[in-house]
């Protein structure tokens, strides 16, 4: 049998490779230096290592090609999403090294797993192969359901890895089929038609309609395994169990980081490459959009653990962008982008905040423990504030803007109605955002609630995360204007 | 394909199955004898047997060591392949598996360092 | 040699995936329920080397060992928790840990 090796080219997958590197260097590096001393370095190699990553990422602005034989996307789509996980990991890298500091979990796996796991979420970014994205999926997957319990001594935190796991186990296996059914009836598991083959595009294209079936049904459990991912309605259950148990940064990473890349995988994969098939996949994803924002919101109102609140809310806000995917236009496709972006950053800081005040022991995380925050920290307040307002859609801040794109690209797509359902929603959804505003303001409490984390490095995530916040939702062009650029898909 | 191809294969069979009949032959023939009561109780990886054995919980060293066994075991799937193919991957297959096993090299001195492989505290 | 229709691999994938499902949904031991999750994955092996066979090509068997793989790592880093939260609870019951609800 003939064969030729495939041309590698190692620059396509350049971010990743600086950022496993980097984590190979943690572990390695800190099994050699004895214990007791101050760990300060693990989190700047970390930064280093990101710091990395995002310039390898941006180098790759305007190139379009596929590489390491087919399995790799390298195009605009794909280095913003990547830029974006970075940018999320590193802020949670440095909110973590506060929550960490001098404590027993003050570990360079802690650091070198979050490396790992935003190597994946960049991977599913890129990936070009249903294989590629199983495996994408699975780094930052298994990554994060050791992270998730990485507060050994809680049972809280071990037991919500456990539920974690048990799912996304479960989901994986669905994926799988999902990705078995479809490589059944395409006989591919590549996006893109070339390199002698035709790819699942191709495929579509040169087929009848009548012989989809099997590839319908391969879709519709892929669904089910990215649904998972992003926290979807009907397979949510995990979500408010592992945010509550996780340690608070990795959770605010997961919301920002996890919802991005699973729906960038489903963007690339639903809007372009199986565009053909829409009128099947459609249907499903409408119903699973209605279900998330309606229930999200509903279920978020009863909440009494801040956690828990913010986990039904990354619930309900999986819904909104999925309205920009359904629209399946430019301007879904721009609008899901910078909702995701903004969208990670205000979650982010939410949790920055829960973490500053909770600490390492995870205390004053119930509502009623924010009774009068405004009169012992403005400054906190003040940010909590913004983030709520941003995730409620309030103008003014960023979510406004996002909302306000990934609707009107369902408008513009005819889904008035979907678009109606989703503005209902989040009134519905701004009920408990006023709900926690009401608790910081209009309460008092002498009891006196103090910060649990004093540090100048998760202040600066809080302050950073704000502003962010703030900013985009006032002055929008620019981030906009790279959205719509990055829109330009290998195709 | 015809019989020839797995003439091989046979040979394989009856020179493990040699092999393993001389090596028990041979270490029962040139072995020192000590009977003790200890070495006479049916092995049980190392504890001592006792009755209700179902009841008791295992030194949880028994499964670090089988966790690390499956993870490391796993890898070596992919150097079959590669042997198979490698007259014709050549030098790039060569590299590329280096690189395999030199990240396969990483996780075992951290596992080492880390004292993973310590029986004893 | 007589060769077996593809169907019925499929068919056997089929019922070994469903089993799984059935298996995950009403079993309560963790330990258990991811038994089923890998008789689910390996129910997908099935299907990946049988789709091989009727495409006629390997792609579909090299597939097997990067959900081989992946398996694996992922058995061992859930038995390590499962493995924590018998330590600190002394059951691998899911129904006993009960700590998180809504």
């Amino acid at each position: 049998m003939e064969f030729e090796a495939p041309a590698v080219q190692l620059g396509a997958i350049g971010p990743e490779i600086a950022l496993v590197t980097t984590a190979l260097l943690l572990l390695i590096v800190d099994a050699f230096i004895p214990e007791g001393e101050e760990r300060w370095y693990l989190a700047v190699l970390a930064t280093i290592g990101f710091g990395v990553a995002i310039i390898l990422a941006a180098n790759q602005w305007g190139e379009r090609e596929l590489q390491l034989a087919r399995m790799v996307a390298v195009d605009n789509f794909a280095t913003f999403v990547k830029t974006s996980v970075a940018v999320f990991a590193v802020l949670t890298v440095w909110l973590s090294r506060d929550y960490l500091k001098r404590s027993e979990d003050e570990e360079s796996e802690f650091y070198a797993l979050l490396l790992f796991a935003a190597a994946g979420m960049m991977l599913m970014a890129s990936a070009a192969d249903l294989i590629m994205v199983f495996l994408a999926l699975e780094i930052f997957s298994i990554s994060l359901y050791v992270l998730v319990g990485f507060r050994r001594r809680s049972l809280a935190s071990q037991e919500s890895a456990m539920k974690y796991f048990l799912l996304g186990a479960f989901s994986s296996a669905f994926f799988l089929m999902g990705i078995a059914l479809v490589y059944g009836a395409t006989g591919t598991t590549n996006f893109y038609p070339g390199g002698g083959g035709e790819g699942i595009a191709g495929y579509l294209v040169s087929s009848a309609a009548s012989d989809v079936d099997l590839l319908v049904l391969g879709v519709g459990l892929l669904i089910v395994g990215l649904g998972f991912k992003i926290a979807a309605v009907p397979f949510h259950m995990w979500t408010p169990d592992a945010y509550q148990g996780a340690p608070s940064p990795i959770t605010g990473f997961m919301a920002a980081g996890t919802k991005f890349a699973a729906v960038a995988t489903m963007l690339r994969l639903f809007v372009v490459v199986l565009y053909p098939l829409r009128a099947d996949w459609r249907p499903i994803l409408i119903a699973v959009a209605i279900a998330t924002m309606l229930l999200g919101s509903v279920l978020a109102v009863i909440q009494e653990d801040v956690k828990r609140l913010l986990a039904y809310s990354s619930i309900a806000h999986a819904g909104f962008v999925l309205t920009g995917l359904i629209a399946a236009n430019d301007r879904g496709l721009s609008g899901s982008l910078f909702y995701l972006a903004t969208y990670g950053l205000t979650v982010l800081g939410a949790f920055a905040v829960v973490t500053v005040l909770a600490g390492r022991k995870e205390r004053n995380v119930t509502l009623a423990s924010y009774r009068g925050l405004f009169y012992e920290r403005p400054l906190l307040a003040g940010a909590l504030t913004l983030f709520m307002l941003s995730l409620a859609g309030v103008p003014l801040t960023s979510g406004f803007v996002g909302k306000f794109l990934v609707f009107g690209a369902a408008i513009q797509a005819g889904y008035w109605w979907l678009a109606v359902i989703g503005m209902l929603a989040s009134v519905i959804a701004t009920f408990f955002y006023l709900r926690v505003l009401v608790v910081m303001y209009m309460q008092e409490d002498d009891r006196g609630l103090q910060p649990a984390i004093t540090g100048r490095l998760a202040n600066s995530v809080v302050g950073l995360t704000a502003a962010a916040t703030l900013v985009l939702g006032i002055v929008w062009g620019p981030l906009i204007d790279l959205a719509e650029r990055a829109t330009v898909f290998f195709a | 394909m015809t019989l020839d191809s797995y003439v091989p294969i046979l040979f394989l069979i009856v020179l493990s199955t040699l092999f393993a009949v001389a090596s028990i032959w041979v270490s029962s023939r040139i072995g020192p004898r000590a009977p003790t009561p200890a070495k006479l109780t049916p092995y049980e990886s190392g504890i001592v047997p006792e009755g209700g054995i179902e009841k008791q919980r295992f030194p949880v060293k028994f499964y670090l060591v089988a966790m690390l066994f499956i993870i490391f075991d796993i890898e070596t799937v992919f150097l079959y392949p590669w042997a198979v193919a490698y007259d014709n991957l050549k030098l790039f297959g060569l590299i590329e598996m280096g690189v395999f096993i030199a990240i396969l090299l990483a996780a075992y001195v951290y596992v080492w360092r880390r004292g993973g492989l310590e029986w004893v505290d | 040699m007589t060769r077996v229709d593809p169907g019925y691999f499929l068919a056997l994938a089929g019922l070994m995936f469903s089993i799984g499902v059935v298996g995950t949904l009403v079993r309560r031991n963790a330990i258990v329920i991811f038994m089923f999750v890998e008789l689910m994955l390996n129910a997908v092996n099935l299907a990946f080397i049988t789709f091989a066979r009727m495409h006629g090509e390997l792609d579909g068997q090299v597939l097997v060992f990067f959900v081989l793989v992946v398996a694996a790592a992922e058995a061992v880093v859930g038995l390590a928790i499962i493995l924590r939260i018998y330590r600190l609870r002394e059951s691998a019951n899911v129904d006993d840990v009960n700590l998180l609800k809504w």
